[in-house]
């Protein structure tokens, strides 16, 4: 059976006014916690295609796109992350200069030298170091301990800017050759495919999409957005690391990078197993098998540690068959990921005509 | 009249590496080429601009300097798409990772600054900073792209925008030492109005961040009787050491040391006390760390003076500077130049005791 | 070729000594060149070429001293205290032999080490000449010493002390040996005192004041077992120098260089060195300041008594000076 006999709406597509989008999502500041910018983006984007829209109390934003005809339909739930990695100010030692905390989990040796925007306003503030002029030889070989780093928003006071507000780091999006580079790719991407998903869903299931919150601190949206749903499949649509970088010895001298995570240009990551969640074979059966009968490139990406939604929606109520399917970014957690549009667009092909084929009888066999 | 907020911006999102200094020299040199009467490149690439004094030939002449350079990378190799890297001029590798930068490559490319995971290092270099050897940087083309565009020997300059703050202040790049190439282009402004005895030469310097060679030759090509550098000072920030550094936006410094001439040194505080010029003395106890160390032993040897801008986290990408410290240090240039008389060769001594 | 270099390598001549060396090249190229001199500091340059006041003033420079050691005491016993002459290491001294200018050869050996575990500092080690007492000894205080091994050659690499930088030399004289005519005022300079910080290369300059130059050297390589990371390997072709610790090339010389040897199909390489520096930054920092450039040899275990070169590397280097120098010059 092919994908155009069973939905009327034509597959999504990444074209430029994808892309802005994508910028605004990824330029826009979310940290866990405080996802009201990024919300006000996606709530906008989904309202003209769907009537049941929800905010519910964490601030998860859910929406139905029921699907049409009479056959039953599998109730699939797609959740994608609002929030990111970022900071927290927690002192204001005067003259504008604030100590922060981190959010989520940030490598400190990531901080010094860099650019912020605080708040909702995006003050603009940087992260100073200390002149290397002032440093010892000795001082260079530790890593410079957040409590020694300020955010520095310029000489004076300023009445926007208080203990608590949120800031991120002040990287703006572009496109490199094939790539994107940008902040907050995780999850951003991810929310921008599930943004399509909406618009363009398919009619042979009932569509439940969660963009949810504070994944960064611990899957806390996921889970009552799953709770919320009560799905009969859970799909988490997230960015993983791709680690598909050089080693130091180099391939020629036995150096070959064997804990690559994911590799860029190889399309969406299909996930087995990682830390939360334990992918439902029937789920990794009918992606792969997809992504084959479709030309769609994809990989499976190294089972290992961290997780996704998808851990908190297959742990919902009596229990979910789940997986996450991720697009490759590089450099995580950092001020400026990379991604390959390719990827983002397979990713998003794949979902497509992966759900466009989902039936119940997809479940019908045991797992 | 220069307006100094759009001007350093733009000075500061121009490239200008040490020993590549020509599009930040050609963005200086059409300013300057209304304010001064006569202009030239040295041979290292150093631009100086003269403004004629007002006395009779032969005048003496005074220089005043400001690097130009900025500091940045440089490609050392390429490896599966991914580019190794050295630094050109002083860098903390800690500041590093994450960092956005452009590659100037066969066409300039946008970058980023990469810290590997930990188990693609070799034992060593795992956890504290990863020193600069093993960081990467990643342009986002494929590594057939990469070797297309790249070769090594290129550059790579910091892409940090400007980030313009509260209190007049702001932050990037190169604001070491944009900031005093902004205050001697202030100070020929001023001086279009000013009556001034001595000729004038502008010297926005090259390669002080490597071998202070600009200045070194520059000073050497122009004999001038006097000489001042315009440099960048360390602003008191967290974490600095209060008796090394100096608060933002309270005024500049004059450098006090064996670079700087006690007597000349002695006329800048007077002319900065007259018009109420804040400043602080910096002691310099050694090499001056800027240009005045070249200049000074030049050709015959130059009286030589070292006035400081006070910045914030330098040698970063978010070195961060107060407007006001500019303008002042501009001003108090040009009322010293004014304020020089013919005969103030014969005046200057050494002895500090008279 | 090969036997100039043996020549050049085997002759005994550190730093501030090298009157043996200098007399070998003048007689390599006293009817070469239209005039040959020597300044103050005993630096030796030749000239050759245009001499129209049009004609572009291009120095060479390839110094032609090496490192060494100097006796700083002879003891009772007659063995040799010495200090160093340029960057000699001390790992590379044990069991080492040296031979004075006079011919006298002595091994290095060392004091019992406390600490067996580190090298022994250049205080703890001598030179055993074989004499019996102080007055046996043939060794003066202040007589010097250079690294005492043979030229080899394997095949189109060859080993030998001293090829740091008398391979430059080598290349300076083939080139002036080949080179027929040129609208260019070519010096050819053969520095002295350039292990001990630039000095030779310094004056000259000052004393030329030429429009361009071009130092001819070696650099390291990165191409041996975990060795450091360099991208620049033996038998990949001359190497132009981007940058080294002590300066930046001039990027117009540096284009000059690529553009020349692209058009040539020389192989070249293009070298970012990490340590070290060449008589190009002495030239470039001269006076008023002068466009240069470097054209380097690659090379293993430089300072060690085996330096090893590919004569491959030296050939090309030789076409691409000649392809630089014997045209007409514009630096874009």
């Amino acid at each position: 059976m092919s994908a155009d006999s069973t939905t009327k709406n034509p597959a999504p597509k990444i074209r430029a006014a994808q892309t802005r989008l994508l910028r605004r999502l990824c330029e826009a500041c979310a940290v866990s916690g405080d996802e009201s910018e990024v919300r006000a983006i996606v709530l906008a984007q989904v309202r003209p295609h769907a009537d049941d829209i929800q905010v519910d109390a964490l601030g998860n934003v859910l929406v139905i796109r029921p699907g049409r005809g009479r056959k039953k339909r599998l109730r699939v739930m797609l959740a994608a992350h609002m929030d990111e990695i970022g900071f927290m100010l927690t002192h204001h030692d005067g003259d504008g200069i604030f100590r922060f905390d981190t959010v989520g989990g940030i490598d400190p040796r990531q901080l010094p030298g860099k650019s912020v925007w605080v708040g909702h306003d995006h003050i603009p503030g940087v992260i100073g170091a200390k002149p290397i002029h002032l440093t010892t030889s000795n001082e260079r070989k530790s890593t410079i301990s957040i409590d020694s780093l300020r955010i520095d928003i310029g000489l004076g006071s300023n009445t926007k800017v208080k203990v608590g507000d949120r800031a991120t780091f002040a990287t703006k999006f572009s496109r490199v050759g094939p790539s994107i580079r940008a902040k907050a790719l995780d999850d951003r991407l991810g929310v921008a495919t599930l943004i399509e998903l909406v618009k363009h869903a398919p009619e042979n299931i009932d569509l439940l999409a969660a963009f949810t919150v504070q994944e960064e601190v611990g899957l806390r949206g996921a889970q009552v957005a799953a709770y919320a749903f009560n799905p009969d499949v859970g799909i988490a649509v997230d960015s993983t690391p791709a680690m598909d970088l050089p080693t130091w010895e180099g391939a020629g001298d036995g150096g070959e990078n064997s804990r690559y995570n994911t590799r860029l240009d190889a399309g969406p990551a299909i996930y087995l197993a990682d830390s939360a969640t334990l992918a439902d074979p029937r789920l990794v059966r009918h992606l792969v098998d997809t992504a084959e009968s479709a030309n769609i490139p994809y990989q499976i990406r190294q089972p290992g540690g961290g997780g996704t939604d998808a851990g908190a929606i297959s742990r919902s109520r009596s229990g979910v068959p789940s997986i996450s399917v991720s697009i490759p970014g590089r450099y995580t957690h950092t001020a400026a990921g990379i991604a390959r549009v390719s990827d983002w667009r397979n990713t998003l092909a794949l979902l497509h005509t992966a759900l466009s084929t989902m039936t119940p009888d997809l479940l019908a066999i045991d797992r | 009249m220069t307006e100094l907020l759009p001007f350093l911006k733009s000075l500061i999102s121009t490239s200008g590496l040490s020993g590549h200094e020509a599009p930040v020299r050609e963005l200086i040199e059409s300013t300057w080429q209304p304010l001064t009467d006569e202009m030239s490149v040295s041979r290292l690439g150093s631009l100086h601009g003269l403004k004629k004094g007002s006395s009779a030939d032969p005048r003496p002449t005074i220089l005043i300097a400001a690097h130009m350079d900025a500091i940045g990378l440089m490609v050392t190799s390429i490896q599966d798409g991914f580019l190794r890297v050295t630094e050109i001029g002083g860098l903390d590798a800690r500041v590093l990772p994450g960092q956005l930068v452009t590659v100037h490559g066969r066409r300039d490319l946008p970058g980023v600054i990469v810290q590997p995971p930990a188990h693609l290092l070799p034992p060593g270099a795992k956890d504290g900073p990863v020193p600069l050897n093993h960081l990467l940087v990643d342009v986002g083309l494929r590594p057939r792209q990469v070797n297309q565009q790249v070769r090594n020997g290129d550059l790579i300059s910091f892409s940090q925008e400007p980030v313009q703050m509260q209190g007049e202040t702001l932050a990037g790049r190169s604001l070491d030492n944009r900031a005093s190439v902004a205050a001697l282009t202030l100070c020929l402004d001023e001086l279009q109005t000013r009556d001034h005895a001595w000729d004038v030469w502008a010297v926005a310097t090259s390669q002080e961040e490597v071998t202070m060679g600009g200045a070194r030759t520059s000073a050497f090509h122009l004999r001038p009787e006097l000489a001042v550098a315009v440099d960048v000072t360390w602003g008191k920030s967290p974490s600095t050491p209060d008796h090394k550094t100096f608060p933002l936006g309270r005024g500049l410094t004059l450098g006090w040391g064996p670079n700087i001439h006690p007597g000349l040194h002695a006329s800048f505080k007077k002319v900065a006390d007259q018009f109420e010029i804040p400043y602080a003395t910096e002691v310099m106890p050694r090499h001056s760390g800027t240009d005045a160390f070249a200049l000074q032993v030049a050709a015959h040897g130059v009286p030589t003076m070292v006035v400081s801008i006070p910045l914030r986290y330098m040698h970063t990408p978010v070195e961060m500077v107060a407007l006001k410290d500019i303008r002042r240090t501009a001003h108090l240039l040009s009322e010293f130049i004014s304020q020089l008389d013919i005969d103030y060769m014969d005046k200057l001594t050494l002895d500090e005791l008279s | 070729m090969k036997s100039l270099i043996q020549e050049l390598v085997e002759t005994i001549s550190p730093s501030g000594y090298e009157a043996k060396v200098r007399e070998l090249i003048r007689t390599k190229i006293e009817t070469l060149a239209d005039e040959v001199q020597v300044d103050a500091l005993g630096n030796l340059i030749a000239v050759k070429g245009g001499n129209e006041s049009s004609a572009k003033r291009i120095m060479l420079a390839a110094h032609m001293d090496e490192i060494g050691i100097i006796a700083t005491h002879i003891d009772e016993a007659g063995f040799v205290r010495f200090t160093t002459i340029g960057g000699v290491s001390r790992h590379t001294c044990i069991g080492g032999r040296v031979r004075f200018l006079d011919g006298t050869q002595g091994v290095i050996y060392y004091e019992k080490l406390e600490n067996t575990s580190s090298l022994p500092t250049f205080s703890q080690m001598y030179v055993d000449v074989g004499a019996a007492s102080r007055k046996d000894c043939p060794v003066r205080v202040g007589d010097v010493a250079a690294f005492d091994r043979d030229f080899s050659a394997y095949g189109d690499r060859v080993v030998s002390k001293a090829m740091d930088d008398r391979i430059g030399v080598a290349v300076l004289i083939e080139t002036l040996r080949k080179l027929k005519k040129s609208p260019n005022q070519v010096y050819f300079v053969f520095s002295v005192q350039e292990e001990v910080g630039l000095r030779g290369a310094t004056t000259a300059a000052f004393g030329l004041d030429p429009d361009i130059g071009i130092a001819v050297d070696v650099t390291r390589s990165g191409d041996t077992p975990k060795g450091h990371k360099m991208d620049v390997s033996l038998g990949s072709g001359p190497a132009i120098k981007v940058r080294d610790s002590g300066m930046l090339s001039d990027p117009k010389v540096v284009d000059w260089m690529v553009n020349t040897a692209d058009d040539a199909k020389i192989p070249y390489q293009l070298e970012v060195l990490e340590g070290g520096t060449t008589d190009a930054r002495a030239i470039q920092l001269t006076r008023a300041g002068v466009p240069a450039g470097c054209i380097s040899i690659p090379c293993r275990y430089i300072h060690t008594p085996s330096e090893m070169v590919d004569l491959n590397d030296v050939k090309n280097a030789i076409e691409l000076l000649l392809e630089l120098i014997s045209q007409e010059v514009e630096l874009g």
